[in-house]
């Protein structure tokens, strides 16, 4: 098979599976989850066959595969205009995201069979569709692999895509399934009213990204309203890129920026919706609410990553008529501040959190904003490699997370120790016995966040993100960058010990196991995953690196392959940045320091004890406690108890329901326009009122009448013949004639 | 052509009132199926003369002439143009569905029939008469019946008053344009009364413009042109239906009809002089009509001042002196004629059963009459000029007409209290002016139309409507339907009027010296 | 077959007629044949409207499937009809969407005579609008359009009926009058009321009408226009009855109302503004987009600020027409400057497949408005809640044809609001940047009424109801369906079409 067909082929089977599943197989679970993993599986395969055939071509960025088909007719040659093409495009980009994306879709694929209680029986008792089930196999089993398979088909689409119309539906597409998965235990009420529900947090999710997509939208179509085109080789990379200087040198609407500039921006808007930097980040810890596979599938493999991705694809556009050393371009200089602030405030926050899974959150928040920084300074590959290794602990990460929730939970069953969070880190503890495959897995995952040296992944693509920023010369981002590094080791260590150290601090914990014939499926994922959170990071060890950089060589691989791969996908290769000591120590000391003070802090804390940081920070420690109230809803007021609006709340969604159901709904439309309407209503009638009573009535009838009862008298006076009115009306009648007849001979008259 | 068809036609009537003045009072069915079977025969005959006319010729047709008086010049001379055979179908047209829902009438029918078919004959004798004596004759003929059928089968409480009133005012409008008439037979000099040799008496300018208005209003009081039209709305509600019936549909169109006959067409001259002047009050007719309509509460009375409204805008056509506008006024006389006889006849029928016409109390009728409903919905819409419908055929030309008229130079000798009139008259903005004026009156027509229609027939039906009222007899659905047919007919395929009209106007533009 | 292609058009228009005449002859009691007869009828325009689809020839200039005949000769008015490329695809629309309607409207179980009778004369008279070359015509068959649906309002409607339908009639009525006095002028200045003849000789007429200059009375008949037909689209500020008339309409009704009556006055603009008044449609443009622009924001404020489902779709109207309008005010602008032609093509294209888009999905969500009305009989949001689990298939097509109605894209509305945009932006930047509030309102509005009514803990109140959508309602929406998906992955078919006519019109 081609490579031009089966890059078309890619993301059909799970759009298939979808259709098939939602159509015809919703019945049966089996079938459903055979056809979705099915599918996914045949993507992966084919993901993979592209991925090495990549591998073989010589300097493959100059000969990718690219195909296309006519889409959108409009105009016609006589005007000068041509139809939108639609096509598929594989570069080195594209092809090592086709590696993870499939790897890790499928991982969840598999995962979600044992999550989803794959093998128990339907507990009709307890499970109602719409909440999470309690020991049953989860109800609507069947739809969850539907709405995957979809999430799965949006995020390889987007890979694929050749233009930014198509990334922008796959883009969108995920926008939709992200709705729908995040709100999939949509019948799910808490006690308090306050706290944020799953339904709630879907909405949340989709209008918050839909903040950036509508500015990227704008910015999509500026961009084609300017060039004509939207496929990323006419604008980025035909006849040298002469397209992007072009751009780079028009000035936009806006003074003193460039059209690439401004598109850039807008597009840029769009990633920060969706891979959730400040200031639309509220959305994604709230994410959490939805089943754990889809955390994973949202915030490692596809929707997040896509953000990212779509920057570093558009890249040679966000830094058009930029060469290092220049100063940052608009959009570089947004992103790199953007993300390294994004970095360290995600990181502080994940500090104070007491949810497993939602320190996860913050922590890919901050992650993401690493990559955008590593773009904004232009450590193009750096970005793309963190991308790759991040989405593969990360993933790691949440599944562990969601196989430890599964733990407690079954230990909460058994425990009957109803009714407490099994997601809150504080009821955990010491579950390094009970889940020993959990615990190692999530370890790896763990370390490999905090960037542990020279082993795990995370490590070389921290190295190669804080080189470049140092290298660059850009030193607030790399001090940011690396402060953030030290609390990402902090907090990992944190959340390992809190769960997994220490002594058992509730029944759940004591109980909880990962005995359980449904965790074989996920402790499957979690291995494989395991395997890449530390290989994947050996295919980018520096060449300048001591000692381990010549090793792969040294191995018969290529020295560095992930620089000179994706490098390729550049119009001019980036050079190797030389190896410089500075960040190489910043990494290890954060790293290092970050892991033992965690440990140190964190090893052994006691049932219902507070937290050890909350003494010492207080006052920051609730600011961080409650995201410094950068969040719609409301946060709950330690002191008196009650619950306030926050910042977001108060400024963007109150003043949006008062504008639509007062202001327009109530006082403008039915108000001032049917006001208006019903006035002249009203006038109209008024007017023949007036009409009928102050004229018609007195003047016209009234004349009438008196003439009747002049002639009447007339009549009555002249007592000719007493046989009825009518008569005597023909006698007036007779009269008038002759009087008027003996006028008429009067000479003159009339002539 | 020497069947004798318009004397026929003319006379059926009459004919039938006496042979049914002959037969004893208490046969009443007898009565009625004499009187049904004149109506149908003169219908047909006049459809056929309807049809025969031979449009490619135009003029006068079917003419018939025989010395009368001779001494006098008064002969009897009769003939049909394109303007008065759709006039002579529509009488036709109202007798008989006169006839068919006056079934009902127990009071004394054959009185009744017998003074309605007098009216009848003196109306058909006015649209075809063209001796100037017995075009009077037959008015007279016309009005006279009037009164008693008013004032004998009447509304009780009104009917004095209102026929008397009626009486009046058309008796004393007739007088002066009789008048009028005397003094062109004099003056011209001719010693005849043939309207066709008066055609071509060219009187002087002055005589013209002395006598005009006179004529014209002596017969526009009867067409109920502002502000001599109160008598009309009083008449029609006092009238029994089948009265209000050939009142509002026939009787007024007699007005305009012998104005233009004997106004405009002996006296051109008058009628470009006094024509700018006078299509104000015919704009007041059209809008203030209208506006009057809207706040009634009595169904008839609404339909009585929607009459004067709709008239109104048949002078205004004739004001205009060009072609498509009296194209206009000839069609919209029959598309009124029809659709008020409509309206009447479903009040009529409303008013039989459920003993009231005001609005406020009525309600939920389409439950129990929805054939008059649907009837009484096609006639509003034709009524608001919905295209699609006679109404809009015929309006619409007449707002053409408007668009297009242009006042007289002559204009400039107005009496200096006049002299507004003429400055605002010469300007080129004058009649659109009026025409989009007078368009407000198609929005608020479709307004009252659709309340009355709103809570005549949906809405709740008081209880003891609800007991009550029974749906009508088949010959009052036959009623309907003949009229929807032509209401419809016409404004799907306008051309089968318009063109016959369109002969008939040739003429007249031809005296007036714009053709 | 000859015959049939001669006259393709009139059988299109008339066949309704005819069925209604059938219909009004059959028994009152015979509820079931009325029905069915009712169905077939509206069969036929379908089928012979994908004949004329298949033998339009989009590469064609000029109008086809052309038919003359004397009508009003008096006042040279003649029975006129052709067809190009705009038309012919809303034809389509309207053809595909009166058997559905039809369809889902066998659940009217009182005075069904009437009402179907009605509904194929509303048929006719959309039609006629869409394929008449006259201007009287167009007038007859405009006004025709709105005497059913009074009634279809005014008797099968809910509560406030009188109000809704009164306001609907009048409003509109009010609007084409000066519609109706502008053909007028232009009529006698032409001294023919051909279309055609008109779009050659009435932008260009020179000298004065009524003393007044030519291009002031040009100026005020624009208005005169442009007013009738927002009135119709409707424009911000003229939109207040709509939401009145929807929530009151019956479901199949405020399919037809939404679904095709929107259109004609969009319609209106693209056949007669643009061709009769280009000076004064460019001079004016500003003005109609920043109403455009009113439309899309203020429509999706109100939408969001609904509790009553069925107002809530009815504002989403407001919004989407918007679209229309805005695409239509960039081809008025545009259309003959050589920078902007591509833009402006690009923004009228949009418009056309917008109007057939919002074709399809308001009135898919009206019929699932009405689905879950007739079973619950309120439309109260607040009332609703957790109906998920209790009519599943119902609400996995509310999604997905809630998502069409947001613009995702993957489905018909993003393309043609892309279109759109597109079209604006260089053109109208500020304005399509103002717009996009909108589209965010829009995702606002869709969730909300997703998560009033399908989300939340399972609704014990309903809990007892069937809820869950029939299949005779599923055959009536699974069309709509089914066109969403294939336009808005393979939009091409129809906008080639669309384009053609659009590029000829731009010149």
């Amino acid at each position: 098979m081609s490579s031009e067909l089966m890059t078309w082929l890619i993301p059909l089977p799970p759009l298939l599976a979808f259709f098939l599943i939602v159509l015809f197989t919703n019945r049966s679970k089996g079938l459903s989850h055979t056809v979705a993993i099915v599918a996914i599986a045949a993507s992966w395969a084919m993901s993979w066959m592209i991925f090495f055939r990549t591998l073989e071509v010589e300097h493959f960025g100059q000969a990718v595969i690219e195909n296309w088909v006519p889409w959108l007719p409009f105009g016609s040659e006589e005007v000068g205009t041509e139809a939108l093409a639609m096509g598929v495009l594989v570069d080195p980009l594209t092809s090592v995201t086709l590696f993870f994306v499939s790897l890790t879709c499928f991982m969840i694929f598999v995962y979600s069979v044992g999550y989803g209680n794959w093998g128990k029986p339907r507990d009709l008792r307890h499970d109602l569709p719409g909440n999470p089930p309690h020991n049953g196999i989860e109800p609507l089993y069947s739809r969850f692999f539907a709405f995957l398979s979809l999430f799965a088909f949006g995020m390889l689409l987007l890979c694929v895509a050749d233009n930014l119309v198509l990334l922008f539906v796959g883009w969108e597409i995920m926008g939709l399934c992200s709705y729908l998965l995040i709100g999939f235990w949509y019948a799910r009420q808490y006690e308090s009213p306050h706290q944020i529900t799953p339904r709630q947090a879907a909405v949340k999710a989709f209008m918050t990204t839909r903040v950036g997509d509508v500015l990227m939208l704008l910015g999509i179509v500026y961009l084609y309203a300017q060039t004509g085109t939207l496929s990323f080789r006419e604008i980025m990379y035909a006849h040298e890129g002469e397209m992007l200087t072009k751009l780079a040198a028009t000035p936009s609407y806006i003074v003193g920026l460039s059209v690439a500039g401004l598109a850039g921006l807008l597009l840029f808007a769009g990633a920060v919706g969706k891979s959730a930097q400040f200031p639309l980040h509220m959305w994604l810890p709230d994410a959490m609410e939805g089943p754990t596979p889809v955390s994973a599938m949202i915030h490692a493999a596809t929707m997040v990553s896509a953000g990212v991705y779509a920057m570093i694809r558009l890249f040679p556009l966000l830094s058009a008529g930029w060469h290092h050393g220049d100063p940052l371009t608009a959009p570089m200089w947004a992103m790199a501040f953007i993300g390294a602030f994004t970095a360290l405030f995600a990181a502080t926050i994940a500090v104070a959190q007491n949810d497993v899974k939602k320190v996860l959150a913050y922590s890919t928040i901050s992650q993401l904003g690493y990559m955008i920084a590593a773009l904004g300074v232009g450590a193009y590959i750096a970005a793309a490699f963190h991308l790759v290794t991040h989405a593969f602990f990360k993933a790691l990460l949440f599944l562990g997370s969601g196989s430890v929730i599964h733990g407690v939970e079954h230990g909460m069953h058994h425990a009957h120790a109803e009714g407490l969070d099994p997601q809150d880190m504080r009821n955990m503890g010491g579950l390094r016995a009970k889940m020993p495959l959990t615990f190692w897995t999530f370890l790896i995952g763990g370390l490999a966040l905090a960037g542990f040296p020279f082993v795990t992944a995370g490590f070389w693509s921290k190295d190669a993100i804080l080189g470049g920023a140092w290298e660059g010369g850009y030193v607030v981002v790399f001090v940011t960058l690396a402060a953030t590094a030290f609390l990402t080791a902090f907090y990992t260590m944190r959340q390992i010990s809190l769960t997994f150290l220490g002594e058992p601090r509730t029944q759940a914990a004591e109980h909880a196991s990962e005995s359980d014939p449904i965790f074989r499926w996920m402790l499957f994922a979690l291995v494989v995953l395991a395997f890449f959170a530390v290989t994947a990071g050996w295919a980018g060890i520096p060449e300048s690196f001591p000692g381990l950089g010549g090793l792969p060589h040294a191995l018969g691989f290529t020295a560095n392959w992930f620089h000179e791969f994706v490098g390729g996908a550049l119009l001019e290769h980036p050079p190797a940045e030389a190896f410089d000591v500075v960040p190489l120590a910043t990494s290890l000391v954060v790293a290092l320091g970050g892991l033992l003070l965690g440990w140190w802090v964190y090893r052994d804390i006691r049932a219902g004890a507070r937290d050890p940081l909350e003494a010492p920070l207080g006052p920051i420690y609730t600011l961080l406690k409650n995201k410094y109230y950068l969040d719609t809803g409301k946060y709950r007021d330690e002191a008196t108890g009650e619950y306030r609006d926050n910042l977001y709340q108060f400024l963007f969604v109150r003043p949006t329901i008062w504008l639509s159901e007062t202001l327009v709904s109530a006082v403008v439309d039915r108000g001032l326009i049917d006001g208006t309407l019903h006035l002249i209503g009203r006038v109209a009638l008024r007017l023949g009122d007036i009409f009928r009573n102050y004229f018609d009535a007195p003047v016209v009838n009234g004349f009438g009448d008196l003439v009747a009862e002049v002639v009447k008298r007339f009549g009555r006076n002249f007592r000719v013949i007493q046989t009825g009115k009518v008569q005597q009306y023909l006698i007036v009648v007779m009269a008038i004639v002759i009087a008027l007849g003996v006028v008429m001979f009067m000479p003159g008259l009339g002539r | 052509m020497n069947f004798p068809f318009l004397s026929v036609i003319t006379f059926t009537p009459a004919v039938a009132s006496l042979l049914i003045l002959m037969m004893p009072g208490e046969r009443k069915t007898e009565v009625r199926a004499t009187a049904l079977a004149a109506g149908i025969f003169a219908t047909l005959l006049a459809v056929y003369v309807y049809l025969a006319y031979d449009q490619s010729l135009g003029g006068y047709q079917f003419v018939e002439k025989f010395a009368w008086v001779p001494q006098f010049g008064i002969s009897y001379h009769v003939g049909v143009d394109g303007m008065s055979a759709p006039l002579v179908l529509l009488t036709a047209v109202v007798m008989l569905t006169g006839v068919l829902i006056s079934w009902g009438i127990d009071d004394r029918p054959r009185e009744f029939f017998a003074f309605l078919f007098i009216l009848a004959t003196g109306v058909f004798g006015v649209f075809v008469a063209l001796d100037l004596f017995g075009l009077f004759f037959f008015y007279e003929i016309a009005v006279f019946p009037m009164y008693l059928l008013i004032a004998i089968w009447g509304w009780q409480v009104t009917r004095e008053y209102a026929a008397m009133k009626l009486t009046l005012y058309l008796f004393i409008g007739s007088v002066f344009s009789l008048v009028g008439a005397l003094a062109m037979y004099y003056v011209s000099g001719l010693g005849t009364f043939d309207m066709l040799a008066l055609e071509k008496a060219n009187f002087s300018v002055e005589f013209q413009r002395f006598w005009f208005p006179i004529v014209f209003f002596g017969f526009a009081v009867l067409g109920g042109i502002f502000p001599f039209h109160s008598w009309s709305p009083d008449g029609h509600v006092a009238a029994p239906t089948a009265v209000s019936m050939f009142h509002a549909g026939v009787l007024m169109k007699l007005g305009a009809f012998a104005s233009l006959r004997v106004g405009i067409m002996l006296l051109p001259e008058g009628a470009r002089f006094h024509m700018p002047w006078i299509v104000l009050l015919t704009v007041v007719n059209v809008v203030y009509g209208s506006f009057i309509a809207m706040v009634q509460k009595d169904m008839k009375y609404m339909i009585g001042f929607s009459s004067v409204s709709h008239m109104g805008l048949v002078a205004m056509a004739f004001t205009t002196l060009n072609r498509v506008g009296y194209v206009g006024a000839g069609m919209q006389m029959f598309s009124h004629g029809v659709m008020t006889a409509l309206f009447f006849a479903c009040v009529g029928m409303i008013y039989d059963r459920a003993h009231t016409r005001l609005m406020p109390e009525l309600g939920g009728m389409s439950k129990k009459m929805p054939f008059v409903a649907v009837a009484f919905i096609i006639g509003g819409f034709t009524s608001m000029g919905m295209p699609g419908l006679s109404g809009f055929a015929a309006e619409l030309p007449i707002f053409l007409g408007v668009w297009n008229a242009r006042a007289a130079d002559v204009v400039r000798e107005y009496p200096a209290w006049l002299q507004w009139v003429a400055a605002m008259a010469q300007t080129p903005w004058y009649f659109p002016t009026i025409a989009v004026v007078s368009a407000i009156a198609i929005v608020v027509t479709a307004a009252y139309v659709l309340r009355a229609v709103q809570r005549v027939f949906f809405g709740e039906i008081s209880h003891d409507h609800d007991h009550h009222v029974g749906d009508v007899t088949v010959l009052d659905k036959v009623a309907l339907a003949i009229l929807c047919a032509f209401m419809i007919g016409i404004g799907v395929y306008p051309a089968v009027m318009a063109t016959l009209v369109d002969t008939g106007v040739t003429p007249i533009l031809k005296l007036l010296g714009v053709a | 077959m000859d015959f049939i292609i001669d006259h393709l058009l009139s059988l299109i228009l008339f066949i309704p007629v005819a069925g209604a005449v059938i219909i009004t002859l059959l028994p009152k009691d015979q509820v079931g044949a009325i029905r069915w007869v009712a169905l077939i009828t509206t069969l036929f325009p379908l089928g012979l409207s994908l004949v004329l689809w298949t033998r339009f020839d989009s590469h064609a200039a000029g109008f086809q499937f052309v038919e003359q005949a004397p009508w009003f000769t008096v006042i040279n008015s003649s029975y006129h009809l052709g067809v190009d490329g705009i038309s012919v695809v809303m034809i389509l629309l309207t053809a595909i969407l009166m058997p559905l309607a039809v369809l889902f409207s066998f659940s009217i179980t009182e005075k069904v005579k009437a009402y179907m009778a009605l509904f194929l004369l509303l048929g006719t008279g959309m039609f006629g609008v869409f394929m008449t070359l006259d201007l009287i015509l167009f007038f007859l068959f405009w006004e025709a359009g709105l005497i059913p649906m009074y009634f279809l309002i005014n008797i099968w409607g809910s509560a406030n009926r009188q109000y809704a339908s009164f306001k609907f009639f009048i409003y509109t009525m009010a609007g084409s009058l000066g519609l109706l006095l502008a053909i007028q002028t232009i009529g006698i200045t032409l001294g023919s009321f051909d279309m055609l003849n008109a779009i050659e000789k009435w932008p260009t007429f020179a000298g004065a009408i009524y003393g007044i200059p030519a291009t002031t009375i040009r100026a005020a008949a624009f208005w005169a226009f442009t007013i009738a037909f927002a009135i119709k689209v409707p424009v911000w500020p003229f939109h207040t009855w709509l939401p009145d008339a929807h929530t009151e309409a019956p479901t199949a009704g405020s399919m037809i109302l939404a679904g095709v009556l929107l259109k004609l006055g969009a319609y209106g603009f693209l056949r007669l503004v643009l061709p009769l008044y280009p000076a004064e449609a460019k001079f004016y443009a500003g003005a109609l987009a920043f109403l455009a622009l009113m439309a899309i924001v203020a429509g999706a404020l109100a939408s969001f600020g609904q509790t009553d489902f069925k107002r809530l779709v009815a504002y989403s109207s407001v919004g989407h027409m918007g679209f229309v309008v805005l695409g239509i005010a960039v081809a008025a602008v545009a259309r003959d400057s050589e920078i902007f032609k591509g833009h402006a093509i690009m923004a009228a294209n949009g418009a056309v497949l917008q109007m057939f888009n919002h074709g399809l999905s308001s009135a898919g969500m009206f019929l699932l408005v009405g689905v879950i009305y007739d079973r619950t009989h309120t439309r109260n949001l607040n009332d609703f809640g957790g109906l998920f689990p209790l009519a599943p298939v119902y609400g996995g097509i509310l999604i997905f044809t809630s998502m069409a109605s947001l613009g995702l894209p993957g489905l018909n509305g993003f393309v043609s609001e892309f279109m759109v945009v597109r079209g604006a932006w260089p053109v109208y930047t500020v304005i399509t940047a103002i717009g996009m509030l909108g589209l965010l309102m829009t995702g606002a509005y869709i969730l909300k009424g997703i998560q009033k009514v399908l989300h939340g803990p399972v609704n014990q109140r309903w809990a007892g109801h069937r809820l869950e959508i029939s299949r005779r309602e599923v055959i009536a929406i699974a069309p709509l369906l089914a066109l969403m998906l294939v336009i808005g992955v393979w939009p091409a078919w129809l906008v080639s079409v669309i384009n053609a006519a659009i590029t000829r019109m731009m010149g």
